[in-house]
């Protein structure tokens, strides 16, 4: 099996967010992750391995410092990595990342692409759908469970009150949600073996594509402002006894914030 | 030139999604304001019968592809027939609710037909004749405002809960235009094989009007029972904070945060919460934020409306039986 899992570095869950004097989102200071659910991603990717053989490869896009996710999950035990850094990349949107992952993974063997089903930044939940539509590739999308044989791929996949059990066949894009499995940590081996295993930079040109298809002059959608949520008042704290304090908290519900 | 608004009519088993009222309501508005129609996009299997639920909610027109290929949601077969609509009828704008199907299917269509998506909008404004959308980002620590300049249709997906719905107008009445349903193997590469329904029969979290969600507080499974019951009586959902969830306390789709889910309900009852920012990013937009938590200094009082400062275990049940009294 070769299996391909798409890696985006996002901020922590625990960041503030704060925006620059430009407007933009700052990143100064924020530590950053594997977006959580391209972990599941990376793990499940592993543990398919483990079962059947095969290869893992890292595929991200971003800035420099995006090695040290790529890295990290070459720790967990994928095979090696890709990351397509560009400055032209800047201010694209889903359908610009789709495409340089398209052209990225067009050119590359693979039989399974396994990627989170959202990334806690954008919150978007579009790149690996669009890129399944580019390649032409079934999707099972925000899988909580996952099986795969030779030849095709059965997920489970989370819905409104239930689940929907899903088949495909192979190569398909499957997109991973919480409750898949349990993320491993790096082991010092892993760690050490990491260093050595093989982490190639890709420029817009090396992959064959103008920046003008990409970027902000590439994107469908542009970001006009960011803004930061006015923050909300702590309000009444209700006094008295147990009883009392509960009698009050409902009445000021129905007859103050009338929401009962 | 690309003209009418349309609305992705969701429904499965025959039932439409509430968010589909909220959908019609605000594009109706949109509709006016630009002169234009509202159609709803109908699909599924013998469906007919819901065009009268649709029409009294702005409707003018309902395209409805009704075929047993279409009992069941599938990527590929809603692709095909939605992308070939809007190609054949170019419309200015389309929305769909950022639900399962929401998600799944409106980065394919966007995609196909070669346009942009603005996910899990929370609101939307007419400028200059081009839709502007608000979308939370990390979880709503943050809005992005994005316009989708030059390609049709303008794409959105809209969180549910966030437009109110308009009164019905039962006089309204939709033009039906059956549409021919072409789809082929190639459209069916994946298959649903089954569809398994959890049995609380409890309501979603992303579309619950009342949510009672437990955090590290609750200090155990067995203790969500309490929760359990205050959420029988108000008709609410169930949520779980990311402490409660790690626990093994709850399953991971009941929980509210960056890891989780963002949700936007009227009333949000944070009990044995202490508000990790995490978990303040997936609520923070409910109408109403209720704290029950023992530790006067936990973050969750600093963005509640209401907070009792106590022991939740002897708060929950009083709050279940005034609620009892009240709405008896």
């Amino acid at each position: 099996m070769k299996i391909i899992v798409c890696l985006k570095q996002t901020f922590d869950t625990e960041a503030k967010i704060q925006l620059t004097d430009d407007g933009k989102i700052s990143d100064e200071g924020v530590s950053l992750i594997i977006n959580p659910y391209d972990e599941f991603a990376v793990e499940e990717a592993l543990k398919i391995k483990e079962n059947m053989g095969g290869e893992v490869v890292v595929v991200s896009i971003g800035k420099e410092r995006a090695q040290e996710a790529i890295r990290q999950a070459l720790a967990m035990g994928a095979d090696r990595g890709i990351l397509i850094t560009d400055e032209a990349l800047e201010g694209g949107d889903e359908y610009t990342t789709a495409t340089v992952l398209a052209k990225v993974i067009g050119n590359m063997e693979y039989d399974l692409i396994l990627c989170g089903n959202k990334a806690i930044d954008d919150q978007s939940s579009q790149v690996a759908v669009r890129l399944a539509e580019k390649l032409g590739l079934p999707q099972i999308n925000v899988v909580t469970k996952l099986e795969v044989s030779d030849g095709k791929v059965v997920g489970h996949r989370e819905i409104e009150g239930g689940s929907e059990i899903i088949e495909a066949p192979l190569p398909a894009v499957v997109t991973a949600q919480k409750g898949l499995n349990e993320p491993r940590y790096p082991s010092m081996k892993g760690i050490m073996q990491a260093r050595k295993k093989e982490l190639k930079k890709l420029s817009l040109q090396d992959i064959g594509l103008e920046p003008s298809a990409v970027g902000a002059s590439g994107a469908k959608v542009k970001v006009l402002e960011y803004s930061l949520p006015a923050p909300r008042k702590a309000g009444k704290i209700i006094e008295g006894e147990p009883a009392e304090a509960a009698r009050e908290l409902v009445r000021l519900l129905r007859e103050e914030a009338k929401v009962i | 030139m690309a003209r009418g608004i349309w609305v992705f009519a969701e429904q499965r088993n025959g039932e439409l999604k509430k968010v589909v009222f909220e959908l019609l309501s605000e594009g109706r508005k949109i509709a006016d304001q630009l002169g234009q129609e509202l159609w709803a996009i109908l699909l599924g299997k013998e469906v007919k019968g819901l065009v009268e639920k649709l029409a009294p909610y702005g409707a003018d027109k309902v395209l409805v592809a009704d075929d047993e290929k279409l009992e069941k949601y599938s990527t590929g077969t809603y692709t095909k027939v939605i992308s070939d609509l809007i190609r054949e009828h170019q419309p200015f704008a389309f929305f769909l609710g950022n639900t399962a199907m929401g998600k799944d299917l409106a980065p394919r269509v966007a995609e196909r037909v070669g346009t942009g998506l603005s996910s899990d909008c929370t609101g939307i404004e007419l400028v200059d004749g081009n839709l502007h959308f608000v979308r939370p980002i990390y979880a709503g620590k943050a809005f992005a405002k994005t316009v989708c300049p030059e390609a049709r249709p303008v794409m959105a997906t809209i969180r549910p809960n966030v437009f109110p719905v308009s009164e019905p107008d039962a006089a309204r009445q939709a033009e039906v235009v059956e549409v021919p349903v072409q789809v082929g193997m190639e459209d069916l590469k994946a298959i649903v094989k089954e569809v398994v329904k959890q049995a609380s029969g409890r309501v979603e979290l992303t579309e619950a009007d009342i949510i009672v969600s437990g955090g590290r507080g609750m200090k155990g499974p067995e203790n969500f029972k309490i929760l359990e019951e205050l959420a029988d009586v108000l008709g609410a959902a169930v949520g779980a904070s990311r402490a409660a969830v790690d626990a093994g306390w709850r399953e991971h789709q009941y929980q509210v945060g960056q890891t989780g889910k963002t949700v936007s309900p009227s009333l949000y009852i944070a009990c044995g919460i202490s508000g990790a920012i995490q978990h303040l990013a997936g609520m923070s937009s409910s109408k109403v934020i209720v704290a029950i938590n023992k530790d006067p200094e936990a973050n969750i009082f600093k963005v509640a409306d209401y907070g009792i400062v106590g022991d939740l275990f002897e708060i929950v049940p009083l709050l279940t039986e005034e609620f009892k009294k009240l709405l008896a």
